[in-house]
């Protein structure tokens, strides 16, 4: 399966990819507000436009938001179902047995796939750019005032590195069993729903079983290397941030402000 | 004279609890020298893994015997990384210890947990990113690395920590005779070309052969400890506990048991044809 691409980094050499990643976090949450503020058809073009361009500026081909929106239209075509069916409005276009399709139920609808398809896109294009180690060193050093309060600010961020470097790894092996189970005459397609998770119990145990593994080997490979806990620990790259950082965060604010201002006078 | 690196004195480990009776190592005295390339053999089970753990303090003698390397004792909890950044460690799958997601930041992995600074942490992953041929991939995504590939990046891992020794616990067993190869090649240059200190854990008789000294195992002890053509010439010896010899050992012994001027004592394929052309010609 060489189209994973939820939470994997695409490595590039562009502008995008080199902005401070605390910096990029702050940006995706501005964006997120910006997304769900954004309630006319103008707001939300600034935010496909923003995605757009975000996505060229990082280099990132269009085959890669393809491919990161692929997993996601089933979600899309429910939710767009459900919109134009179950919309209560008022001009009705089209009378189908107890169902009416109105203008505002069809309008719904599209802002509906609009927003899920830029929320995927604009938050995925985080992980594209930014490799795990340097996100999750940006949410340790964003967190680290929590340090403070006792809080596991460092053991949360290696939990979330670590996460990420197994996300393809056990999807490989999901897939690998999956097939060994159908030679073996499984039939993981057809039956009603019982009938279905049953057929998956065979699946989750090896997985479960070989996942436990791992983590006992790479704890005793992660201690070999002298990993003790964050105290004392230099980085690589340390997280430093520059004039293209702050020029980013001016257009994001001026963006954010401009949805807000639109989306207040109904624009 | 040579210098010890790593002395084991009356080793017993135990997994668990005294009454499991499990006694994983039974006694082990054993002392590797700085810049020796030892393998060690064994069959599954027989404590090969456990032992390596005690070169690099993972694992502590459950019994009051001591592992000292470089004349640290592994049970002094406050020195524990001065070991374990003396003897690296890389292990059979390579999926379960890679760290990062980008290459050269899982060869960075231990200089940052020791503490190093980013300018030197940066000189010596590329260096070791040189050393095992794998620069180009640097930036690229491990899980995307052919097996081969990954056990190279775990082994510059190591090298980026500067260790004096290099343990590899059956470090080729999941890969492809390509990817083998690949590794194997690194391991030799890294014990002939940079004086490391190189234990080689394998069940590969023919990988055993290139070492200067064989260790064996059977059932938590040391069996034999000699020469690869010293160990390898004790045939029966190794079936008795599941093990094979080389198979140019194995050809140039029944060949010389079947009255044939052929030395028994051959392990490289190189002297196998030598032997067998002097014959055939002589
Ligand atoms: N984590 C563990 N818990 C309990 N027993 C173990 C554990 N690891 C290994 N053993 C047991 O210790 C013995 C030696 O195992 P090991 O050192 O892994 O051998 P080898 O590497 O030569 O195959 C075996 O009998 C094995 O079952
Ligand atoms: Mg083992």
């Amino acid at each position: 399966m060489g189209d994973i691409t939820i939470g994997q980094m695409y490595p590039a050499s562009s502008a995008v990819h080199r902005l401070d990643p605390r910096f990029k976090i702050v940006f995706t949450i501005m964006f997120v507000v910006m997304l769900f503020t954004a309630g006319s058809a103008l707001t939300v073009a600034v935010n496909a436009a923003f995605v757009l361009i975000a996505y060229t500026l990082a280099k990132i081909p269009l085959k890669m938001l393809v491919k990161t929106l692929r997993p996601v239209i089933p979600i899309v075509v429910f939710m767009l179902i459900f919109n134009v069916l179950f919309y209560s409005g008022e001009t009705v276009l089209l009378k189908l047995w107890i169902f009416k399709i109105t203008l505002e139920g069809l309008k719904s609808a599209v802002f509906m796939v609009f927003r899920i398809v830029l929320i995927v896109a604009g938050t995925s294009l985080l992980t594209y750019t930014t490799s795990s180690i340097e996100l999750t060193d940006a949410i340790e050093s964003l967190l680290s005032p929590l340090k403070k309060l006792k809080f596991p600010v460092h053991e949360l961020a290696m939990m979330m590195t670590i996460a990420l470097r197994f996300i393809p790894t056990l999807i490989e092996e999901t897939q690998k069993i999956m097939s060994a189970q159908k030679a073996r005459g499984a039939d993981f397609e057809s039956g009603n729903l019982i009938a279905r998770v049953k057929a998956l119990l065979p699946i989750l145990i090896p997985l479960f079983i070989s996942a436990i593994k791992r983590a006992s080997e790479l704890a005793t490979a992660m201690e070999s290397r002298c990993y003790h806990n964050g105290i004392g620990r230099t980085r690589l790259k340390t997280l430093k941030s520059g004039k293209n950082d702050i020029a980013a965060l001016m257009v994001m604010t001026g963006l954010l402000a401009l949805v807000v201002v639109l989306s207040m006078f109904n624009l | 004279m040579q210098e010890t690196l790593i002395r084991c004195e009356n080793v017993s480990f135990q997994y668990g609890e005294e009454r499991d009776n499990l006694t994983a190592l039974k006694n082990i005295d054993l002392e590797i020298n700085r810049g020796e390339f030892v393998a060690i053999l064994g069959h599954n089970g027989s404590g090969k893994s456990t032992l390596a753990k005690h070169f690099n303090a993972v694992l502590t003698p459950t019994n009051e015997g001591r592992v000292l390397v470089g004349g640290i004792d592994t049970k002094d909890e406050e020195r524990v990384f001065e070991v374990r950044r003396q003897v690296g460690m890389v292990f059979q799958n390579p999926d379960n210890q890679i760290v990062a997601t980008v290459v050269e930041e899982d060869v960075a992995f231990a200089p940052e947990n020791l503490g190093v600074e980013p300018s030197e942490i940066r000189r010596r992953v590329d260096e070791a990113l040189e050393a095992v041929g794998m620069s180009e991939y640097k930036k690229h995504a491990p899980h995307k690395l052919s097996g081969g590939q990954k056990q190279r990046v775990a082994i510059a891992g190591v090298l980026a920590m500067q260790s004096d020794c290099i343990v590899l616990d059956e470090p080729t067993a999941m890969l492809d005779p390509q990817g083998r190869e690949q590794v194997i090649s690194t391991i030799v240059k890294l014990a002939r070309e940079q004086g490391k200190t190189v234990v080689l854990i394998t069940h590969f008789m023919e990988e055993a052969a290139l070492c200067d000294r064989v260790i064996v195992m059977n059932d938590g002890q040391i069996l034999l400890d000699g020469t690869p053509k010293e160990v390898f010439s004790k045939r029966a010896e190794l079936k008795s506990v599941g093990l094979s010899v080389p198979a140019v050992t194995e050809l140039c012994a029944i060949l010389n048991e079947s009255g044939l001027d052929i030395s028994p004592d051959i392990i490289s394929e190189e002297e196998c044809l030598k032997e067998v052309s002097r014959v055939l010609k002589g």
